[in-house]
């Protein structure tokens, strides 16, 4: 039986594609056959940074209505094995989702896959709670800056209230916390709120810690999501999160100043951040 | 090295700030979970009645709805200024 993700946030832009593309993309890698899903109806993105927006046919609208069956919607990763994306539609309004229809979808692909990562949108309306609401686990990605705090604590309220595990008296979905554009400097200069911060704020646990990257642009800017580049902080550390999510206790890393060495401080930087 | 801190000019890091307002914040917030949906407009309601007899600020008035397995109740806290009179409309 698949395991159903979530990749919520309350607050719009603080990383919820970059990482359901990431994790996605890392599942897969370990052997995980798994598909990541776009909720976002009207504003689809997931595409892009899976760089497979030239192969988009169909979509989840197409689907639920009827006009495509899944495997023809479904667009096979170019890179990596085990990898499916559901694209969103761009043009429709969002009131072509429904909750009938995207149950149906979820249990139809239950039955190929392991992993079903959906991509949520941002708010709390409509887009969001069908994004979460059939979830089993759900990654509250989180920037170390107030709103967005306040924000993933709101999801948190929808997750274990307005959610099918929390309507049918199930366990709970599991919650964790993902914590991304940390910028350990500014962390050391008190003007960013520290990841113990956040953790108590929050009161969930903590999946993994994202620093504020370079690599991240530079994977958008390609098509390729970021895990793919291994050398880079945010590529690591992306690695570490998908290895929590599959139960594995892997230290933190990136938490810290990264103290530049006597040959890159020669050569005037050249680390990649 | 308070005397430094001092001359430093000692100001409150802006990211304690943060955590302490987040943290009167989701209090607040996880207090009204699993509240009915009415809630707040019942709340607001209430304050616009008890404000047509007694000024009172906006956050003067707190609301919580306990619920047992079999009974529920609803209470509500109203701060009245020092000097009622005074406040009368
Ligand atoms: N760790 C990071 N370092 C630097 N930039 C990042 C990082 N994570 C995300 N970004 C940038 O932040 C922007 C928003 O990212 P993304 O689209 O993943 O957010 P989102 O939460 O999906 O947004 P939306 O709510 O609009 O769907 C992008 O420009 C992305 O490149
Ligand atoms: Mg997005």
């Amino acid at each position: 039986m698949a395991k159903i993700i979530v990749v919520t946030s309350g607050k719009g832009g603080v990383g919820k594609t970059t990482s359901a593309a990431a994790i996605a993309t890392g599942l897969a890698l370990r052997g995980n056959k798994t598909v990541v899903i776009d909720f976002d109806v009207g504003l689809r993105n997931l595409d892009l940074i899976m760089g497979c927006e030239r192969r988009v046919v169909y979509d989840l609208v197409n689907v639920i209505q009827g006009e495509a069956g899944l495997k023809q919607a479904l667009i096979r990763d170019k890179r990596t094995e085990n990898l499916h994306i559901l694209p969103a539609s761009q043009t429709r309004d969002k009131e072509a989702l429904t909750l009938e229809g995207v149950e149906k979808v979820l249990a139809d692909l239950a039955g190929e896959f392991d992993y079903i990562i959906c991509d949520s949108p941002a708010g709390i309306e409509r887009g969001a709670q069908l994004a979460l609401y059939f979830a089993d686990e759900a990654v509250v990605v989180t920037n170390p800056e107030v709103s967005s705090v306040r924000d993933s604590d709101r999801i948190l309220g929808l997750l274990s209230s307005k959610s099918r595990r929390a309507e049918q008296g199930q366990d709970p979905i599991k919650e964790h916390l993902l914590i991304t554009r940390y910028n350990p400097n500014r962390v050391d200069d008190g003007d960013m709120l520290n990841l113990e911060d956040i953790r108590e704020i929050l009161a969930i646990d903590l999946v993994g810690l994202i620093p504020e990257s370079e690599a991240v642009l530079r994977a958008s800017n390609q098509g390729v999501p970021v895990i793919h580049d291994d050398k880079s902080d945010a590529g690591q550390a992306y690695a570490d999160t998908v290895s929590r999510l599959m139960g594995e206790d892997v230290p933190l890393r990136f938490q810290l100043v990264q103290k530049k060495g006597l040959i890159a401080r020669m050569f005037g930087g050249g680390n990649r951040r | 090295m308070r005397l430094l801190d001092f001359l430093k000019g000692e100001r409150k890091k802006s990211a304690s700030v943060a955590k302490e307002r987040l943290q009167i914040i989701v209090a607040h917030q996880r207090g009204q979970r699993g509240q009915p949906d009415y809630m707040p407009m019942l709340e607001q309601e209430l304050l616009e009645v008890i404000r047509r007899y007694v000024k009172v600020d906006q956050d003067a008035i707190n609301i919580s709805l306990d619920s047992d397995n079999d009974c529920s109740v609803l209470e509500l806290n109203v701060t009245l200024p020092n000097d009622v009179e005074d406040a009368k409309r």
